[in-house]
């Protein structure tokens, strides 16, 4: 942490590398060159985006129109992934499935981000008191695993989509935290941070304009990781019956609805849902590596 | 040493607490009681009778008088009745604990199994093709959904073996129980495995920079002296502490496995007693699991300490 390099490191040593820095797209070029892989993450993740965005232009059905007529039949013509028990299409299900699975990932892992980042940058600042305490309420918070601490808020709070964020969100404090923390002690004492406070800045500000922009590039990387396992957590709360309640269509509980009794009748109905989750967590987790790679170079491996 | 382990244990029992407190909170947060559910599912309306029930599952005593009475039923070992089958807890527990543990330890065994050796050649061969596809592989282990992969597992069996291997009765050799139990382990332990890998990779890599690892090469050991006897070695003491972490995320893909694969543990009591409001069952069964956390962490955190010096004058 002691040699942290100022923010135009990366653009120099891209520049040495030959890389053409001229205008936005080459430089996309450039990354997406260098980091194959979380090319093809974000790729993924731009595809799931725009589904969510676009779910009611791109869905052929009502994702909760029934229709008896078409209740469990196969993949086909009229629908692509099949349809459930109750007609559902399933594909028109899961593009819309997008907006749940990518709202609750993406607002759980910001509210939870946000409250660990003022938490890690109060106690990292702070010290003393505050401090020891944050620690040990961060300790309990992960003495248990993310789904159990998950399930147990989701069911203190009732189930509802806000609450599902919300029990989401607060497991993933601790770890946000804890990188903050370190990061805001090693920032606190470089010397920019000294001149600051020599020049007379008050130390709000210092955190403010100084410490906290420093935290960013961590704070990222760290994000774009949880995001994943946010997701993840939403589809296992659904398939407990413990998340997004009806009338949402959620990738989770579509499983469970369909899992046990159509499993051998149609199989559709379990493998669709289940690609969905895979593929847009697979694509957040790359995604993931790729920023690590880029704006932590310390973590780079070779 | 001795102040290290003591200053650990401390925050142990610290970090114990102040979970059982934050779960009794948070379970007297829940809008409606068990008595709430009973009356709505038996149509009763009595509100006399209502309270009467109350009363008598103690209830309508204050929250912090509520509370005492756990901790204190707890080191007692009494850990109260089931609201839901009114029997004893622990006769509730007992049965579904060592199911659970079994499975666990079966799914670290083949996470580890594959883990740390698959880490280790993927650093070894770093940035050849061996190596992209263990990467790609790991990482959609850690992104496939584990009861997603319990369900294709199960598919799989229906459609190619013709019968489904889920829990109807106890397995009555320990065959049986290997076999019944191998494949929800194995769904658990295919993510955990990707994890392991993925630690032990970078671990490994971090290790082949050193400058040790430089002389050993510039001395004319060949490759494999310096991959398995002089990194090798090294890498594997970060691995251990991951262990902690493992544990706490075997429990997590447990719960789920073990609702689809119908496994009568205490993972899937979890969440059965959650829906019913069942108090004296959540509250314990999430200690255990708290407590079994922390225990592991601690016994890693010692482990630890006492393979590398450095950590114990650090903290």
């Amino acid at each position: 942490m002691a040699n942290m390099q100022p923010e135009a490191s990366y653009d120099a040593e891209l520049t040495r590398a030959g890389a053409n820095l001229d205008g936005w797209w080459s430089r996309v070029a450039h990354l997406a060159r260098r980091f194959p892989l979380g090319a093809a993450g974000g790729v993924i993740a731009i595809v799931f985006v725009l589904s969510a965005i676009f779910a009611d232009v791109i869905a052929p059905y009502d994702p909760l129109q029934t229709s008896a007529a078409s209740s469990l039949s196969p993949p086909g013509a009229e629908h692509m992934m099949g349809a459930d028990m109750m007609g559902r299409d399933v594909y028109s299900r899961i593009i819309h499935g997008a907006r749940i699975s990518l709202a609750v990932g993406i607002a759980s892992t910001l509210l939870g981000g946000l409250l660990g980042v003022l938490v890690g940058l109060m106690s990292g600042y702070l010290l003393g008191w505050f401090d020891l305490i944050m620690q040990r309420v961060m300790d309990i918070m992960q003495a248990l695993p993310l789904l159990v601490m998950a399930l147990v808020m989701a069911a203190a709070l009732g189930p509802s989509l806000e609450n599902t964020i919300i029990a989401i969100s607060i497991p993933l404090v601790p770890n946000v935290a804890r990188v903050i923390r370190s990061t805001t002690l090693s920032i606190r004492e470089l010397p920019f941070v000294e001149a600051a406070r020599a020049a007379g800045m008050s130390e709000m500000r210092i955190a403010l304009l100084h410490v906290l922009p420093n935290t960013i590039s961590p704070f990222i990387v760290l994000a774009t990781a949880q995001l994943g396992a946010a997701i993840l957590t939403e589809a296992s709360l659904s398939f407990l019956g413990l998340g997004v309640p009806e009338p949402h269509p959620s990738w989770g509980r579509m499983l469970s609805e369909s899992a046990a009794e159509y499993m051998r009748v149609a199989p559709w109905l379990v493998i669709f849902p289940g690609i969905a989750i895979s593929l847009v967590v697979f694509g957040t987790n790359l995604l993931g590596d790729a920023l690590r790679d880029a704006l932590d170079p310390r973590q780079r491996n070779g | 040493m001795t102040t290290y382990v003591i200053k650990r244990f401390l925050l142990m029992i610290l970090t114990l607490i102040g979970m059982s407190i934050l779960i009794f909170v948070l379970l007297r947060l829940v809008p409606g009681n068990i008595v709430d559910i009973l009356f709505d599912s038996a149509g009763m309306v009595d509100p006399a009778q209502k309270k009467e029930i109350e009363a008598e599952l103690g209830l309508d005593r204050p929250i912090p008088v509520q509370y005492f009475a756990w901790i204190g039923g707890m080191l007692q070992g009494d850990l109260g009745y089931s609201y839901v089958s009114e029997l004893p807890t622990i006769d509730e527990l007992a049965p579904r604990l060592p199911i659970t543990f079994k499975l666990a330890a079966l799914a670290l065994f083949f996470s580890i199994l594959f883990g740390v050796p698959l880490g280790v050649i993927s650093a070894v061969k770093q940035d050849t093709w061996l190596d992209y596809t263990l990467r790609v592989i790991s990482l959609s282990g850690l992104s496939l959904p584990s009861f997603w992969l319990g369900l294709l597992i199960l598919m799989a069996f229906v459609a190619w073996a013709g019968f489904i291997p889920i829990y109807t009765e106890p397995p009555e050799t320990l065959w049986d129980e290997l076999l019944l139990y191998s494949v929800p382990a194995a769904a658990v332990g295919f993510r955990s495995s990707a994890l392991i890998m993925r630690l032990t990779r970078s671990s490994m890599l971090e290790i082949m920079r050193q400058d040790y690892i430089r002389t050993a090469r510039s001395k004319g050991a060949s490759e494999n002296a310096i991959n398995y006897h002089h990194a090798l070695k090294n890498a594997v003491l970060p691995v251990v502490t991951i262990i902690g972490i493992e544990a706490a995320f075997l429990i997590g893909g447990l719960i789920v496995t073990e609702t689809v694969f119908n496994i009568p543990g205490m993972a899937r009591f979890l969440v059965e007693a959650i829906q019913w409001r069942d108090y004296p069952i959540v509250q314990n069964l999430v200690m255990i699991i708290a407590l079994v956390t922390v225990l592991v962490n601690f016994a890693v955190d010692l482990l630890y300490a006492a393979l590398d010096p450095r950590i114990r004058y650090s903290d």
